[in-house]
């Protein structure tokens, strides 16, 4: 009888065991938990005029290789623009200081993201830098708007269409 | 004769749901009795716990390979073949996990527990050990009721686990999505808080529910051997209606 419930015990104790360790890897491996970075990490600042949805915790990508995330998102009250913290992991301290930093979408309407477009500068980031370039994410209303507009059956004026395209180019590095 | 039967089975209804809930009330005031039947309590978490992990984990893979397959088929035809394992995880950690497990686990073990206590009212045990002291609350509903709440989460877990598994199976090892896309996609748009553990909570709730239905059913059975019969059916349908209900419920409370 004893060694029964004995062998009941150890049974349980081993299911109960089995649970947990079920949950820790459902928190641990397959949510957001997993992409804090563990090992060590530096601080950058970039300027947006628009951010978009960019939440927190958005990955930041560098050809397409996820080397951080976005930190903290606040507004500059001077200036009235968003400044993002971005933290990006140690192993990856070889970004040029030229780069520029954009909001990209994954996907046609997917979460957004930070892209960095490395620049040729010899120099390299440092913790706390900021980038000097950077291309605020685009709204799919204005882009919807500016092909509405230029799209128009009646063939609008050259002097209509030069302005919009303007407004999409001002003061933005190309895209790649 | 049926114009006067008709509100006598809505009265019947109404008293099942009152007694349910005096039984409820009952239970929860032998709990700090039957810590003293702490063992049972641990073999019960075997019984309808650790007994149940095959069915669990065979549904689990199961519940997670179509979802993987069908999501991925459905996906594509939109360009979003990458957000399956995203999809597959949400859909299981806030309604699939808790659900399907609830009503497997009603089906594996709410049944048993019924029939089980059931029987021991049709043999007169339960009367048997009011005559030894032992209240029969204290030993027999109690300890079946604690190990619902502790099992059911648990095998929640485990369910959700190899769901995932099951879909990185099918969708990476056999539709060829790229297992980091897979698991990225998955670890941006998953929260440990509003996804994970709303889905544990929630398991917590149906393993009260369905283990309180199983015991309530099988403690106020007719001492025949049809009463035992008609009460695990019964177990098994207010049980899976409850759960299903009180998901409702709880989505539109946890959201």
């Amino acid at each position: 009888m004893t060694q029964q419930r004995r062998s009941y015990q150890i049974g349980t104790g081993l299911f109960i065991l089995l649970g947990f360790a079920a949950l820790a890897y459902l928190a641990t491996q397959t949510t957001s938990v997993a992409n804090f970075s563990q090992g060590e990490s530096y601080a950058l600042k970039a300027r947006f005029t628009n951010i978009g949805q960019l939440k927190l915790r958005a990955p930041v990508k560098l050809a397409g290789v996820r080397i951080g995330s976005v930190e903290s998102i606040t507004l500059d009250p001077a200036k009235l623009d968003a400044i993002v913290r971005i933290s990006v992991d140690k192993q990856y301290a070889e970004i040029p200081d030229d780069s520029a930093a954009a909001i990209f979408t994954s996907g046609l309407l997917g979460d957004q993201y930070v892209g960095i477009q490395p620049g040729g500068s010899p120099d390299m980031m440092k913790d706390g830098d900021e980038f000097v370039l950077t291309q605020s994410s685009m709204q799919l209303e204005d882009l919807i708007g500016k092909f509405l507009v230029s799209g128009s059956p009646q063939k609008p004026a050259n002097g209509q269409d030069a302005p919009a395209d303007d407004k999409s180019g001002s003061a933005q590095p190309p895209k790649p | 004769m049926s114009a006067a039967r008709k509100p006598s089975m809505l009265g019947d209804s109404l008293a099942q749901v009152g007694a349910c809930g005096l039984f409820l009330l009952q239970v929860l005031g032998t709990l700090p009795r039957s810590v003293r039947h702490f063992g049972e309590t641990v073999r019960q978490v075997w019984f309808v716990g650790a007994m149940s992990l095959v069915i669990i984990m065979t549904c689990g893979l199961f519940v997670g390979a179509v979802l993987g397959l069908q999501l991925y088929d459905v996906l594509s035809r939109f360009g979003s073949a990458a957000m399956s394992g995203t999809v597959v995880a949400l859909a299981l950690y806030r309604e699939l996990g808790p659900v399907v497990t609830a009503l497997l686990f009603a089906g594996r073990a709410g049944t048993s527990i019924t029939a089980e206590i059931g029987l021991m009212r049709a043999t007169d045990q339960l009367a048997a050990m009011e005559m030894m002291a032992v209240d029969p609350l204290a030993y027999v509903v109690a300890p079946r009721f604690l190990a619902g709440i502790v099992a059911v989460p648990l095998l929640v877990c485990v369910f959700n686990a190899l769901a995932i598994l099951g879909a990185h199976v099918v969708c990476v090892s056999w539709l060829g999505l790229d297992n980091g896309t897979f698991w990225s996609n998955m670890t941006a748009a998953v929260d440990v808080h509003t996804d994970v553990l709303n889905g544990v909570w929630k398991a917590v709730a149906f393993g009260a529910v369905c283990t309180l239905i199983a015991t309530f059913n099988g403690y106020t059975t007719a001492p025949t051997s049809e009463g035992v019969a008609y009460a695990t059916t019964r177990t098994v349908v207010l049980s899976s209606i409850t759960v299903l209900a009180l998901d409702f419920v709880m989505t539109a409370f946890l959201m």
